[in-house]
């Protein structure tokens, strides 16, 4: 009995998921993302010589040029973690709801974050990015909750299209409040508009700084959930079954997740379909271990984000589209693809 | 490994919001055998199993495992002794046989701790025990029911407890995947003596395959014991509301139900045989 068991032991070593490929794809998504960073320094609405690119990456800024490129690396930067924690905050929210549509931007948590802030702007004068941060993951926070129990109302529990619809509606209402309290203010309108879309031009690496302990404690709480969430993906019965405490695993996550968007969503407005594509594009190439998962997505929505930023800047040259549309380009064919393909059941 | 856990539940209440499915029951799981718990649908079967394994809190009353109350243990230490198979489990997409069976070793990881060799032979004698070795790189998504049912008692199996509750692990199998399944279970208790308490649809095969066969009704047991003393016409009467003459299964030995609807009958005015001519009948 026991010598059988070892030799099979080695035999399931080798049959399990060969660790060589997903080592070798993440080779490959860590390469694809320094190019596009590389791209994301040198290109953009401006054309910049080598040399300048070289210096400014030096840390001068003298002359227009460099200016210009000087620019670009904390946008590049900004681009990089938002995309990061967007793409982790919505493989975790799949995760946490076993819907295959949850998504920061479809289950209303970037809109609430959005209108808590807005309401900060217009009614008590915020103007730190602390303050946006702070309001934010809360906004953020509550819209969660509340998506979540008005979707889990009437039979069945929390469905993913019941939770779908439930975040539409959120999301609907969000922004024509969001409309309601900027369109009659002069002062504040023009700012609020161009926060809403999304965008990662007015980066600094101060914002990026006060962005930063948010974004770690996120990270760190999605990635020591994710053997959790493993279990969680087997049904609350089994994961309980299993000895995992199904409902704190579940808090626990979320909050992540929460951080993750709310913080990204102070410094870069309201940014889609991130979190939607990502995780299911990782899928197809890491499996369903949310041990991978968490790292790829991160990786890949850290490359998309600069990706459609760049874009962004070259298409309508020599003016800019602000990145979030882009992603709501990329993402909405996607999402009708997950939608057919899944026939929305549940993960 | 012997298992010697005892496993009893004593005045235990059990209810969802308003309901109440089970009032006082008290149970006693063989230690190291076989039990089966039959009865009509909705007579709290599944509701007593869930909270055997502390998925539902109990109103009033409590489980003992060795003395202490599931409900109050440490979840992976309870885990590590207790496993649950619930009723038709859905794997998420996508995922290989070999990734599911692992996750069978939750309870025995940390949260830091790596994947050991504990865990490799554990798997591995997991899914060889199932006859499942070959399909270890396989999308669990693209295997047949039997299969698939195999591969969750893998699962199971993997987290290495010395007692297993199942809830219907026969659904939605053919007859031939049944038996291998009961077949399966029944080596998992007698080479390794793991304590193997499951909800069981079908009456005879409960009374083939198991030491010791509950039935309930109403939200009580109405009898517990042996197979033979259990599995009687009235039993089934009181039960499930059905006629039936129980004979000697010839394969096994143990009773075998047979049940009496109003057609097909050859022989009309053979009244439904009571206990005595059953007791005859199996003496």
């Amino acid at each position: 009995m026991t010598t059988t068991e070892a030799t099979s032991a080695g035999g399931v070593a080798q049959l399990r998921r060969p660790r060589r490929m997903r080592l070798l794809w993440l080779l490959a998504v860590v390469a694809v993302l320094v190019v596009l960073m590389a791209v994301s320094v040198a290109v953009g609405s401006r054309e910049v010589g080598w040399s300048d690119i070289v210096a400014a990456l030096g840390g001068s800024a003298d002359g227009l040029d460099r200016a210009a490129v000087s620019v670009r690396i904390p946008r590049t930067v900004l681009a990089v973690t938002v995309g990061a924690a967007l793409a982790v905050s919505g493989a975790v929210m799949q995760g946490v709801t076993r819907n295959p549509l949850a998504d920061p931007g479809i289950l209303g948590v970037n809109m609430g974050a959005a209108l808590a802030v807005v309401i900060g702007i217009a009614w008590f004068g915020l103007t730190s990015a602390t303050g946006y941060i702070w309001t934010a993951i809360v906004g953020a926070g509550i819209s969660a909750v509340f998506v979540y129990v008005i979707g889990s109302l009437g039979r069945g529990g929390p469905m993913p299209l019941k939770l779908a619809l439930a975040g539409a509606a959120t999301s609907a209402a969000f922004v024509s409040f969001i409309t309601a309290i900027a369109l009659p203010r002069n002062d504040i309108g023009a700012n609020v508009r161009s926060w809403q879309i999304g965008g990662v031009g007015g980066a600094s690496f101060d914002r990026i700084g006060q962005l930063t302990p948010f974004l770690v404690a996120g990270f760190v709480i999605c990635l020591l959930s994710a053997r959790g969430m493993n279990t969680l993906a087997l049904g609350d019965d089994v994961a309980a079954g299993l000895g995992e405490r199904v409902a704190l695993t579940r808090a626990v996550a979320a909050l992540g997740a929460v951080l993750l968007c709310g913080a990204s969503t102070a410094i870069a407005g309201p940014i889609g379909f991130v979190g939607l594509v990502i995780p299911h594009l990782c899928r197809l190439l890491v499996g369903p271990d949310h041990r991978w998962l968490l790292p790829f997505s991160a990786l890949t929505g850290a490359g998309l984000l600069t990706a459609a930023d760049v874009l962004g800047r070259i298409v309508a040259r020599p003016s800019e589209i602000d990145v979030g549309i882009v992603t709501a380009l990329i993402g909405a064919p996607f999402f009708i693809v997950v939608v057919r393909r899944h026939k929305v059941r549940a993960l | 490994m012997t298992s010697a856990h005892r496993l009893v539940a004593e005045g235990l209440a059990l209810g969802y919001k308003d309901r109440l499915v089970i009032s006082s029951l008290d149970l006693q799981v063989p230690p190291g055998r076989v039990t089966a718990i039959v009865g009509a649908n909705a007579c709290g079967k599944s509701t007593l199993l869930r909270s055997m394994s502390r998925l539902l809190a109990p109103r009033a009353g409590h489980v003992l495992l060795d003395g202490k109350q599931v409900h109050r243990c440490p979840a992976k230490e309870l885990a590590r002794t207790l496993g649950l198979l619930p009723q038709s489990p859905l794997a998420p997409e996508g995922i290989t046989v070999s990734d599911l069976v692992g996750r069978g070793r939750h309870p025995h990881q940390g949260v830091f701790s790596r994947w050991s060799r504990d865990d490799d032979a554990a798997v591995a004698a997991a899914l060889e025990a199932t006859n499942t070795l070959d399909l270890a790189d396989r999308p669990v998504d693209e295997l047949s029911g039997g299969q698939r049912q195999r591969v969750w008692i893998a699962m199971a199996l993997a987290q290495q407890t010395d007692v297993l509750l199942l809830d219907e692990p026969t659904t939605f199998l053919d007859v031939s995947h049944q038996v291998e399944v009961l077949d399966l279970l029944t080596d998992l208790n007698r080479h390794r003596g793991t304590t193997i308490v499951m909800v069981l649809h079908d009456l005879n095969l409960a009374a083939r395959y198991a030491d010791h066969l509950v039935a309930m009704a109403d939200g009580a047991i109405y009898a517990a014991g042996e197979p033979e003393a259990v599995l009687t016409a009235d039993t089934v009467r009181a039960v499930f509301g059905l006629d039936s003459q129980v004979i000697v299964d010839p394969i096994s030995g143990r009773p075998l139900m047979l049940p009496i609807g109003r057609h097909r009958r050859l022989q009309p005015h053979a009244a439904p045989s009571g206990p005595d001519t059953a007791g005859q009948r199996l003496a």
